[in-house]
């Protein structure tokens, strides 16, 4: 299962996730105006013990942070060039204290804790369609899609491959999408059948008439 | 909306996902800027949809990878996104699939043309319209130098819109909004 969730039985994990979330807000609007590059250090070095208070897990965890260097470089090396040595250091160590901070709530969080909290302020969305039942039915599909994908493209790729020399083209492209889109238009049949959203619509669900794409 | 096109809408989602774990190209010509194929995804999921229902598997896309999905490329995901310099970009990628849906839809050009313009307005304009306020902003630079910071990113970006136009006028054009005959 893919998830950013590390379990654990710290005091950030049996936070209520609303709470988090609120908090996370605060924190930033102290944070962002701060300009001196030691402060922000501390409280990077703050940060990055909470990290250190979760193991291996959590340094490894920091690491995969590692693909935002990159940009980081751009703009510590963009903010020189603008501003000042200390200004630049001071934005870079900024975003980086706000990013592991937000990552902090995402760590500690299931997602399915994360989903309820942000359903309640989602309340008032719903007369305009969004509608939380089939949000999370949504979120839970693409979870599912994707693992189903990937498996799906490299087992095409493997049957192209044991039958050809040549790469593979743009008609393993269209086969793929597809195969993709009569699984999805499967999934949505299966989900009529079992009553899915019955609530909304009184009568039962009309018989599939479209024509689904050939695998 | 019924449940084939939440499902549909979901499996774009997905689709947008999986791209992300396509292995990234390095190329010279874009001074070593990885070139991801996620917003490959982006393009594709307003020219096959159409504006409605591909800003909404945008949308989906983005709320998952807020929820702690790690799905954006190089496995990134959670709410330190929104905190990084690059949270436009996927704010305006929601933007940027609702209007290459709305251009794919209405565009009375040939096929191909209208899903080229469309994926440039809608996959690279509008993104980078709210990408680089927002990247501006976060890193405290002006915008005329966040524009510099991000044109590494163009060179990608319109080898992907030119992709996204092949494939949806070619072998997905059958599902793509992009290739239906105009009334």
């Amino acid at each position: 299962m893919i998830a950013g969730y590390l379990s654990g039985t710290s005091l950030l994990h049996r936070l209520p996730a609303g709470v988090k979330l609120i908090a996370l807000a605060v924190l930033s609007v102290f944070i962002l105006p701060i300009g001196d590059p030691l402060v922000l250090a501390f409280v990077l070095a703050a940060v990055l013990l909470v990290y250190a208070s979760f193991g291996r897990r959590g340094v490894l965890r920091i690491l995969e942070w590692r693909s935002l260097l990159p940009l980081l470089a751009i703009i510590f090396a963009l903010q020189v060039w603008a501003a000042s040595l200390s200004v630049a250091v001071a934005s870079v160590l900024r975003i980086a204290v706000m990013v592991l901070i937000a990552d902090l709530v995402t760590l500690s969080t299931r997602l399915q804790d994360m989903m309820d909290a942000i359903a309640v302020p989602l309340k008032p969305l719903a007369r305009f369609g969004v509608d939380p039942e089939r949000l999370s039915l949504a979120v839970a599909l693409v979870l599912r899609f994707v693992p189903v994908l990937l498996e799906s493209w490299r087992g095409r790729e493997e049957a192209w491959r044991a039958r050809s020399p040549r790469r593979p083209g743009l008609v393993l492209i269209g086969a793929f999408f597809s195969g993709a889109l009569s699984t999805a238009d499967q999934v949505a049949e299966a989900l009529d059948a079992r009553g899915f959203g019955m609530p909304d619509q009184p009568e039962p669900p009309a018989p599939p008439t479209s024509s689904r794409p050939n695998p | 909306m019924d449940t084939r096109t939440l499902v549909r809408i979901a499996l774009i989602a997905a689709l947008i996902a999986a791209l992300g774990f396509v292995p990234p190209i390095y190329m010279p010509l874009a001074a070593g800027v990885p070139i991801t194929a996620q917003s490959l995804g982006v393009m594709l999921a307003g020219l096959l949809l159409g504006a409605r229902a591909g800003a909404a598997a945008v949308a989906l896309f983005v709320f998952v990878v807020l929820l702690g999905a790690p799905l954006l490329a190089g496995g990134r995901g959670g709410l330190g996104i929104l905190a990084g310099p690059t949270a436009g970009f996927l704010i305006g990628y929601i933007a940027g699939a609702y209007v290459a849906g709305l251009l794919a839809e209405r565009l009375k050009l040939p096929a191909f043309a209208s899903a080229l313009v469309a994926s440039v307005v809608g996959g690279i304009g509008v993104v980078y319209l709210f990408g680089i306020p927002v990247l501006a902003a976060a890193a405290g630079i002006g915008l005329s130098k966040a524009v510099i910071g991000a044109a590494v990113f163009l060179p990608g970006d319109l080898i992907k819109a030119v992709g996204a136009s092949v494939l949806v006028t070619t072998v997905l054009r059958n599902w793509s909004v992009a290739a239906q005959p105009r009334p």
